[in-house]
């Protein structure tokens, strides 16, 4: 027979009060409910820094002027489209645990989808970039079909030889492309009275940043998120648990491809003229870094990677040749030192204070 | 046993580079049993698991369940209402031990993609619900100190535990537990032991345990099957089974006559 003493075992089950203390400890604000737990900005400053970043975003292009710096609108564009990237590759990278090394090659497509869409068929701008994040998804499901059977390395180079692929057809269809010498796009026009055409581009742009960052977080949180991290650290477990795998990871690289299509459609915007050379692969590389130092799989991790990667080549000018070595080195340096990013990092020094002096 | 078997498995025979991992196994479990396989290192008990599942195609035979045939596609399988655990965890990892048994409620999830990307009303009405019946769960497996912590940080048998639990939230019909005890302390295994009593008792749910502690097997199962080399060599209740010449054979080697 068995033991009785499991009897004590079980009747040493943590109280309800324990639990409650538990939670205390994790978190500043009292947590009540149930619900109190899915909202994704919790306490007074949590809304204060959102709502100053917001207005930050607002009063940028009128700021920057004053300063002095009103080139760096430009970069923020830039920087706008950086950070759909980046949200969306983590999405694939960092929470499914796709490799993906030939996202430029997505991006490429929504550039001149968005492009061609507002030229050939006269489509408003947001038709037109709906319209980019379409066709760039539906190549993301094509080219995610194969990741049902290629993991790791091999699924690497299987994306690296579609990245390629995107970059040969532009060079060589010149019906589509234009060629070498470079596709125009013409200016849409946003409509936002009262503001240059690099201002109302720069406010769609943030506007789209933060929207899809938002939906980023939302997704990260839900059943969507939970089954993308789960085929990452166990697709076997995940599958028996009831997630469709086929399902799941071409939505991931649908997702990550839609992103990726509506950056391109921004960046179609602010070069106003494409050439094949904007695509290549040291741009994929550079969008992998971004979310390796900022942090795989954090929606905050990819914000802060883009951000950093959009500025740094543009303080370092002077250097530009020596940035695929600096990403190189940053890549491995991370993965080494701190496999969650900057972002990763943050947070453990912020549980630390909190737990202080433990 | 039943007239009408819950799972049945007809000639289930596979093999691996001609090694027959499973040959001809027959099995019948009946609805609310709790059935036990044993048999040494090797004989096929994972393999008989995973074929059920669905993540091996079996060479031959056919598995049946509440008298249909079971689906190819693991998530399939899930969905009719098998749940699982594995022998060498099989645990996300990076995430807390909520979003671990969360994701056992995935099969049950109705909001769309849409309500979940933009975090409508109806998408945290459903998180909430799904959110109780968790809390429920953790309750259950004593887990909810845990409930924040992650995963990967937890020893071995809490980790177990986190696996059962998470299959519990799939609401299972079928329950397959693949060594829960292994890596537990004497004291966890003997609350284990109540604790699987309990989900068949009160939970109604049918358990089928692949389980090398024979005190823990001998002690809870209803009837238990013996493989061996992939061929079912006895099948009885506990008394039977531990009289059982082939089965001490088995486990022993060949005595000298």
């Amino acid at each position: 027979m068995l033991p009785r003493s499991a009897d004590v075992a079980l009747g040493s089950r943590a109280s309800p009060r324990t639990a409650r203390i538990h939670l205390l400890s994790v978190s500043s604000d009292l947590l009540e409910r149930y619900q109190d737990d899915l909202y994704l900005v919790k306490g007074a400053t949590g809304w204060l820094t959102v709502a100053a970043l917001l207005v930050g975003l607002v009063a940028l292009p009128f700021f920057l002027p004053k300063v002095g710096l009103g080139y760096l609108l430009f970069i923020a564009i830039l920087m706008a489209a950086n950070v759909i990237v980046a949200v969306g590759l983590n999405m694939l990278v960092g929470f499914t645990g796709l490799i993906s090394l030939g996202h430029a090659g997505f991006v490429a497509i929504g550039a001149y989808a968005s492009g061609l869409l507002a030229a050939k068929f006269g489509l408003p701008w947001y038709a037109a970039w709906i319209g980019a994040a379409v066709i760039t998804a539906g190549f993301g499901f094509l080219v995610g079909l194969p990741a049902l059977r290629l993991t790791g390395p091999y699924l690497a180079i299987a994306t690296l030889g579609f990245g390629i692929a995107v970059y040969q057809v532009l060079v060589n269809w010149t019906a589509l492309s234009g060629g070498r010498t470079g596709l125009p796009v013409q200016q849409l026009s946003f409509g936002i009275a009262g503001l240059t055409a690099t201002q109302q581009l720069y406010y769609v742009a943030a506007g789209a940043a933060v929207v899809l960052s938002w939906v980023g977080y939302n997704l990260a949180r839900s059943h969507v998120g939970r089954a993308l991290a789960a085929i990452r650290d166990s697709d076997i477990a995940a599958e028996v648990t009831g997630v469709n795998l086929l399902w799941y990871k071409t939505l991931a690289f649908a997702i990550s491809a839609a992103y990726a299509g509506i950056a391109g459609a921004i960046i179609a915007q602010a070069l106003r003229h494409l050439e094949p050379q904007s695509f290549t692969f040291l741009e994929s590389i550079t969008y992998f870094a971004m979310i390796v130092i900022g942090g795989l799989g954090t929606v905050s991790g990819a914000i802060i990677g883009a951000v950093i990667l959009t500025l740094l080549p543009h303080y370092l000018s002077g250097l530009r040749q020596w940035l695929p070595i600096f990403y190189g080195a940053a890549i491995i340096l991370m993965m080494m030192v701190e496999p969650r990013g900057i972002y990763g990092r943050w947070v453990r020094i912020k549980m630390y204070f909190k737990a202080w002096p433990l | 046993m039943s007239a009408q078997p819950l799972l049945e498995t007809t000639g289930l025979s596979i093999a691996f580079g001609g090694i027959a991992a499973l040959d001809r196994v027959d099995l019948a479990v009946g609805a609310r049993e709790l059935v036990s396989v044993i048999g040494p290192n090797g004989a096929g008990k994972t393999t008989l698991f995973n074929c059920i599942c669905g993540l091996y195609r079996p060479d031959a035979g056919v598995t049946r369940f509440q008298d249909e045939p079971l689906p190819r596609r693991p998530d399939a399988v899930a969905r009719r209402g098998i749940a699982r655990t594995f022998q060498n965890i099989e645990l996300f990892r990076m995430s807390t031990v909520l979003d671990n048994v969360m994701l056992g409620r995935h099969l049950h999830i109705k909001t769309s993609f849409a309500d979940a990307a933009l975090g409508t009303p109806r998408w945290k009405r459903d998180e909430v619900r799904h959110r109780r019946r968790v809390e429920e769960i953790l309750d259950f497996l004593d887990l909810q100190a845990t409930r924040r912590r992650r995963v990967g940080d937890l020893p071995m048998g809490q980790q177990r535990l986190v696996e059962i639990a998470r299959a519990l939230a799939t609401e299972p019909i079928l329950l397959l537990l693949d060594e829960p005890s292994s890596g537990m302390t004497a004291e966890e295994k003997a609350d284990l032991v109540f604790r699987i009593k309990d989900i068949r008792e009160e939970w109604g749910i049918t358990v089928v345990l692949v389980e090398h502690d024979l005190k823990i097997v001998m002690g809870i199962s209803d009837w238990i099957a013996v493989l061996d080399h992939g061929v079912k060599i006895a099948q009885g209740t506990p008394d039977v089974i531990q009289r059982d010449p082939a089965v001490i054979t088995a486990y022993l080697g060949e005595t000298p006559a």
